[in-house]
């Protein structure tokens, strides 16, 4: 029950994605960043443009947004029109805005009320996302421009990393938290989910760092740049789209992480983030089932602003990484 | 977009995983089993908590229960008489998963001071892993001055009592609709053929609807209704000396006892004449969760739902459940003179040796907090078999009812035998059959099929 809730998000994310991505992939195509015309990105969007792909892509899209759609007729019902009719007759029933307002609020009988944990999901994602890429951004600054012994063998190792299931890791590193005393505290989640996702952040940036000309870097150089302004005065700037797209990606990743939760913060409800109470929504026997439609979309509110508002640069930001890989 | 779909396997597999968490909890959180176990019963009496005070005042209980909003108001409700009177802080959690999460916390240190087990079977897991308390004396006495003996086993592991009984419920019941069947005229049955006959009379009376309906889906849990079912029928075609032999598996699971009451029970379920009103054929059973499943007693469409009395809490919200109303239960009658109750309830464990957790755990089991917890109960759903409880305290009827069922000087109170099997049975095989069984497996393949699944060690 519990895993029926996070899917929508990602539904949605991969439906903008897909539609997106067509028109995206063009315009990356022509962008200035890529310099290699008959390259494999060039190639990429000739084979996505194409009629088939392009029907592909709306049956796709149709597929993945007709459940979520069904979802999002069902959060406006109430709980007799729920049982006893499919949400494609939902126009001959009423509209209630009761589910969501139940949901919202904890309503008459005193229920969970998601308003509450909005601060606790927005002050558990923000340091989230913040902590692997300031770390992840310097790794990848490392591995691509600074010479060092080990390099490679390094950075193999880091992106291997990224085979290993968090799930193996999850006890053991409870355990950890819960012997240095920070068990069940922010910290326990910052640290572990800036952890997981140090792999794909380093390995994503690296990419999308070599794909920056040299010359940029030595005329730097030349100019009496060391590593740090390098690193901030000419780097970072040009890695904003990169920085974005997995600023975003880790956002939607937390925002939604309900296992991570569930396993570092026992003990402390008072901080749960709202997939927990999302999870709680239904009650202790399962009789509010129904609520659990509006609250899914009412969680979701935070992460599709986020995403809708930045995804130009989180189509770009991947593309740009995913030529080099 | 390889690695947006990556991360959402891992989302969807996440509660996959931490089922198996928690299961390598059980296994690998054993190598220590005497740490705590086996020591010296604290024979302190605790009985008069209030005058503890100045030894407890100040001092943090924490609790972790599956019992989560609205339900957990009325949870803290009722220790405030407690905190008021000891100056203890009583720190409340609840989680819908913590059945899979305390075994998980055993594992990584993080253990609260009290948890509510809702089955024996998770008693004797939390035992395994060294860190559950033995009761201490006084909540013993308690115990033995509020609860029946049956009840006092089932908080027992190898003859250590940890884990005294907190509420209950009645799961012999038959929901229906009193308005329907004043208006055709039928009556309550009082024995098994009444019951029997009064469905094959509505089965020849309404052609539009069907006497039963039922619901076995559950998400992962699908199958659970039918081995209520099973037990139900077992405890009144056979005595509790065979049920409780059968639950330890001292005669095997498909003993032609179990035949008989799986076949009285497909006499109901899988006859496409008596179910499955408002759905179609006896198969939709298995896709019906339990939450719709006698819903269409209020269409009209069906007249007879075995649930639970937490059943109650599934109606929608404008329906009258009362002895005169949209709809109420009955006693699951039996087929002889003996009346056995199946039921189900929490026992409270404790994972900290301090005065303050024991004076919380004997104020749990003692007449004090039943009432006081009946009284922070004003919708009703909650029932305890603490002979301390006073019925007048009940706030429905129904509860009321369930009451005097559970302290019938007649009733024998069984614990839901799926609670007690081995998980891999209680929580899997059986499960499993059942749905398969209502899918069209004949009754002897389901109980040979569960009866090689049991674990041999």
């Amino acid at each position: 029950m519990s895993t029926a809730t996070p899917p929508p998000v990602p539904d949605q994310v991969a439906d903008a994605a897909t539609s997106a991505a067509s028109t995206a992939a063009t315009a990356v195509a022509e962008a200035p960043i890529v310099k290699k015309g008959k390259s494999a990105a060039g190639n990429a969007a000739r084979a996505v443009t194409s009629p088939w792909a392009s029907a592909f892509a709306v049956v796709m899209a149709l597929a993945w947004t007709t459940p979520t759609l069904g979802l999002f007729v069902t959060s406006f019902r109430n709980q007799e029109d729920i049982q006893t009719s499919g949400w494609w007759t939902a126009f001959t029933t009423p509209f209630t805005l009761e589910n969501y307002a139940t949901a919202f609020n904890g309503g008459s009988d005193n229920g969970t009320p998601l308003s509450g944990f909005f601060v606790n999901s927005i002050v558990i994602a923000i340091p989230c996302v913040l902590l692997p890429l300031l770390l992840a951004s310097l790794a990848a600054y490392a591995f691509a421009w600074i010479d060092f012994p080990f390099r490679n063998a390094l950075f193999v190792g880091v992106f291997a990393l990224q085979i290993v299931p968090l799930q193996i890791a999850l006890l053991p590193l409870a355990q950890f938290f819960q012997s240095m005393g920070i068990g069940g505290s922010f910290w326990a989640l910052w640290l572990s989910h800036s952890a997981f996702a140090l792999p794909l952040a380093v390995y994503l940036l690296h990419n999308f760092m070599k794909e920056i000309p040299s010359s940029l870097l030595e005329a730097a150089r030349v100019d009496g740049a060391g590593h740090v302004r390098t690193f901030f005065q000419v780097l970072l700037p040009l890695i904003t789209p990169a920085l974005a797209s997995f600023g975003i990606f880790q956002f939607l990743w937390v925002w939604n992480d309900l296992l991570v939760a569930l396993t570092m913060l026992g003990g402390s409800p008072g901080r749960s983030p709202i997939t927990m109470a999302l999870n709680q929504l239904s009650g202790t026997w399962g009789d509010k089932w129904f609520l659990t439609s509006a609250g899914a979309f009412i969680s979701i509110a935070v992460p599709v602003a986020v995403f809708l508002s930045l995804q130009r640069y989180f189509v770009r930001g991947l593309l740009a990484g995913g030529t080099k890989g | 977009m390889a690695l947006n779909s990556k991360r959402r396997t891992a989302s969807a597999f996440a509660g996959v995983a931490v089922a198996s968490l928690a299961l390598a909890a059980c296994s690998s959180g054993s190598s220590d089993p005497t740490s705590s176990a086996g020591g010296d019963t604290d024979t302190k009496d605790y009985s008069k908590w209030c005058d503890l005070k100045s030894e407890l005042q100040g001092k943090t209980v924490s609790i972790y229960t599956s019992i989560v909003a609205p339900e957990d108001a009325q949870q803290k409700e009722s220790y405030k008489p407690f905190e008021e009177c000891t100056g203890v802080t009583i720190k409340y959690e609840g989680d819908k998963d913590f059945e899979k999460n305390l075994p998980a916390r055993a594992q990584t240190g993080n253990l609260p001071d009290v948890a509510y087990l809702p089955q024996p079977g998770l008693l004797k897991t939390m035992v395994d892993t060294g860190k559950a308390q033995p009761a201490a004396k006084s909540v013993a006495d308690m115990v033995d001055k509020n609860f029946g003996a049956d009840w006092k086993k089932y908080g027992t592991v190898d003859d250590t009592f940890y884990a005294a009984p907190l509420g209950a419920n009645v799961k012999s019941y038959v929901w229906y609709s009193p308005k329907k069947f004043t208006e055709k005229g039928y009556a309550v049955p009082k024995t098994w053929d009444e019951l029997m006959t009064l469905t094959a009379k509505i089965a020849a009376d309404d052609a539009a609807a069907k006497p039963w309906c039922a619901g076995f889906g559950s998400g992962t849990a699908t199958g659970w209704p039918g081995t209520d079912w099973i037990e139900d029928l077992l405890l009144r075609v056979a005595d509790k000396d065979t049920y409780d032999k059968w639950v330890e598996h001292k005669i095997p699971f498909n003993d032609p006892k179990v035949l008989e009451a799986l076949g009285k029970a497909g006499a109901i379920l899988k006859d496409p004449k008596f179910s499955n009103g408002g759905y179609g054929a006896p198969n939709s059973i298995a896709t019906v969760t339990f939450q719709d499943g006698g819903q269409p007693i209020l269409t009209g469409k069906c007249y007879m739902h075995r649930q639970a009395s937490f059943y109650g809490t599934m109606w929608p919200k404008d329906t009258n459940v009362a002895e005169d109303g949209d709809v109420w239960a009955f006693y699951l009658p039996s087929t002889n003179d003996t009346k056995p109750v199946l039921g189900g309830g929490e026992f409270v464990a404790t994972f900290r040796d301090a005065p303050e957790v024991k004076a919380f755990a004997t104020y749990l089991a003692s007449a004090d907090w039943a009432n006081a917890k009946a009284k922070a109960t004003p919708t009703g759903g909650w029932l305890s078999a603490n002979k301390g409880l006073d019925p007048a305290n009940l706030v429905s009827k129904l509860d009321q009812q369930s009451a005097k069922i559970l302290t019938d000087p007649n009733a024998i109170f069984r614990f839901d035998g799926s609670d007690l099997m081995p998980s891999s049975v209680g929580a899997g095989s059986f499960w499993t059959e059942m749905t398969n069984w209502v899918n069209g497996q004949d009754d002897k393949t389901t109980l040979d099929n569960i009866e090689k699944s049991w674990p041999t060690s």
